[in-house]
């Protein structure tokens, strides 16, 4: 497309603005978490600046309580979403079945859902089954709402898949297993390894879902709602700018994962 | 068995036979889930709807109480603002997302995969954190307001607590499900339609009314339907940013599985909210092939 100059810049200028209101939030949270009153208000001078709310953040029991149920919920949740996803995407672009299309229809129902809702109803269903509910609850809910997720992502790549390779090795003899040991899993890797820090990233940040089912357990953004409705904390955005840090560093990842793996596959396809 | 051994062979040969057997046992660990965590507890709502007020069991006989309470009672008006916040937000933010998903389509290169990370990003963040930052930005000696009084002498009340305010915060949050399903949707249309009609003497205006939008349409329907369906559920921008000022339908359902503790009575609103997203979801669904969108590679 033949793009002047002037349409290109007044573009940039308009995406600039976007991504600059876009992170005004981060900004202002960057700016509270070095706020060394208790109250906070702006603007202060840097002798009002300290990095003591970090500090109480990293070393404060209570928070490791939370970052360890946070924790455990992302990690049950990635394992469990990755392997269902990795089946479901084979079902969704893979295979040829009858009920394919329904299914494609329905796998991303749980996404269009409101999660709000979605937790109240498995609250309920847990307490109809007489489960009290826990941190593993919970992972179970995350899990229900970001196997869709994981399923789509796996599917991309799983429409990339050379079909004839898995022939191929079918026709030399190997077992179902083997293909899928040998070829199938090594294809689909990139997407595997990109869904599951879309899972960890997702679980960690839920709070909608998790509000409902934790039970007694509470996960880091419960303590942080609660914080923020009501008794307010200067250690509040500290421990917030420290979750966008850690998000921030495995999108990079993700990045350079997506970069690799791409650049892998073109010098594969290339070498044929 | 003597036979035995000839059947033993056949397994294998059974499935490759049966593609179809296949496909459904790999999709088998999905539907278990979701027949465990989706359809049974979303049967459970609509059953616990139907129980008599303030019961915490399911066993007693059914009643259409509840229902007659929601008529009765104002909860139509929190389903309205839900309804009517939801769908201010999709609008603008149609204005708002159209030219960067056609400058990121169409226009940028490398900026365009810088800008898509910069979003993406921020859908990692738990959304009331980044709420949390529109609350410090715009209270009283908030960022805003504390820089306003400095370089100004302007003193301003807090900005927070407003039906704007509350729609900013949506805008926000559910920009980046707008912003996606509409780079893929400006993706689908070819550039040679474009430059035809432009050679053709259409206007810029007539150019976007009868070929970009029509053309990117599977991506305009998706991204407000996403949003759309996420905000009507949204919670946290009416409470965070929004006060008491709006009680939407979320926070209804919310405040009678807490406070009031009548779960019956929860349940059915939440019957009622579940019918309407359904019904919306499935009528743009089977209108659009999802697949179409996903499988076809966007050229590059």
């Amino acid at each position: 497309m033949i793009v002047t100059r002037t349409q290109k810049t007044g573009f940039s200028f308009y995406a600039g603005l976007v991504l600059l209101v876009f992170y005004f939030p981060v900004f202002c949270i960057i700016v509270a978490s070095l706020s060394k009153k208790r109250f906070f208000s702006f603007p202060y001078t840097s002798d009002d600046m300290t990095f003591k709310w970090y500090n109480d953040a990293i070393n404060s029991p209570q928070v490791h309580d939370f970052v360890g149920v946070s924790l455990r919920i992302a990690g049950i949740t990635a394992v469990a979403s990755v392997a269902i996803g990795f089946f479901s995407a084979l079902a969704y672009a893979r295979y040829r079945w009858r009920g394919r299309q329904t299914f494609q229809r329905l796998v991303l129902l749980p996404l269009f859902f409101p999660q709000s809702v979605l937790g109240l109803a498995l609250l309920m269903w847990f307490s109809f089954l007489d489960v009290t509910t826990a941190w593993w609850t919970a992972a179970i809910a995350h899990t229900v709402w970001i196997a869709p997720i994981t399923t789509l992502i796996i599917s991309i790549q799983a429409y990339g898949l050379d079909e004839s390779l898995e022939e191929a090795a079918r026709d030399m003899g190997a077992t179902r297993w083997q293909i899928m040991r040998k070829i199938t899993i090594p294809l689909l890797l990139p997407g595997m390894i990109s869904a599951t820090c879309f899972a960890v990233l997702l679980s960690w940040g839920n709070f909608a879902l998790s509000l409902y089912t934790t039970g007694a357990d509470s996960a880091l953004p419960e303590w942080l709602y609660a914080r923020m409705t009501s008794g307010y904390q200067p250690m509040v955005p500290a421990v917030g700018v420290i979750n966008v840090g850690v998000a921030i560093i495995l999108v990079i990842a993700l990045f350079a994962i997506v970069r690799w793996s791409t650049r892998k596959s073109r010098h594969s396809t290339s070498s044929h | 068995m003597s036979d035995a051994s000839p059947v033993t062979p056949q397994k294998p040969r059974l499935l490759e036979r049966l593609p179809g057997l296949i496909g459904a046992l790999s999709a088998s660990p999905f539907a278990l889930l979701m027949l465990f965590g989706f359809v049974a507890p979303l049967l459970c709502v609509v059953w616990f709807g139907f129980m008599p007020p303030k019961t915490f069991s399911l066993l007693q006989a059914p009643t259409l109480e509840n229902y007659q309470t929601i008529f009765n009672q104002t909860y139509f008006k929190s389903a309205l603002w839900s309804l009517g916040l939801a769908s201010v937000t999709v609008v603008i933010l149609l204005v708002i997302c159209f030219p960067l998903a056609f400058a990121m389509a169409k226009i940028f290169r490398g900026a365009a995969s810088f800008i898509t990370y910069a979003i993406a990003t921020s859908l990692f963040v738990s959304e009331n954190i980044r709420l949390f930052g529109w609350v410090i930005g715009f209270m009283k000696n908030g960022v805003v307001g504390g820089t306003l009084s400095k370089v100004l002498g302007l003193q301003i009340d807090s900005l927070l607590y407003n039906i704007p305010v509350i729609i900013l915060g949506m805008v926000y949050v559910y920009l980046p499900f707008m912003l996606f399903p509409l780079v893929l949707g400006v993706k689908m249309v070819p550039d040679q339609v474009r430059e035809a009609a432009f050679d053709l003497g259409a206007s810029r205006w007539q150019v976007f009314k009868k070929i970009d939008l029509p053309l990117a349409m599977p991506g305009v329907m998706i991204g407000s339907l996403l949003v759309f369906v996420l905000s009507v559920g949204a919670i946290s921008e009416a409470k965070i940013l929004g006060g008491q000022k709006v009680v939407t339908i979320a926070s209804d359902i919310e405040s009678e599985f807490t406070y009031a503790q009548n779960w019956p009575l929860g349940s059915a609103l939440s019957t009622m909210f579940i019918a309407l997203t359904t019904v919306v979801v499935f009528f743009a669904l089977s209108r659009f092939d999802l697949e179409k969108l996903l499988g076809k590679k966007p050229s590059e």
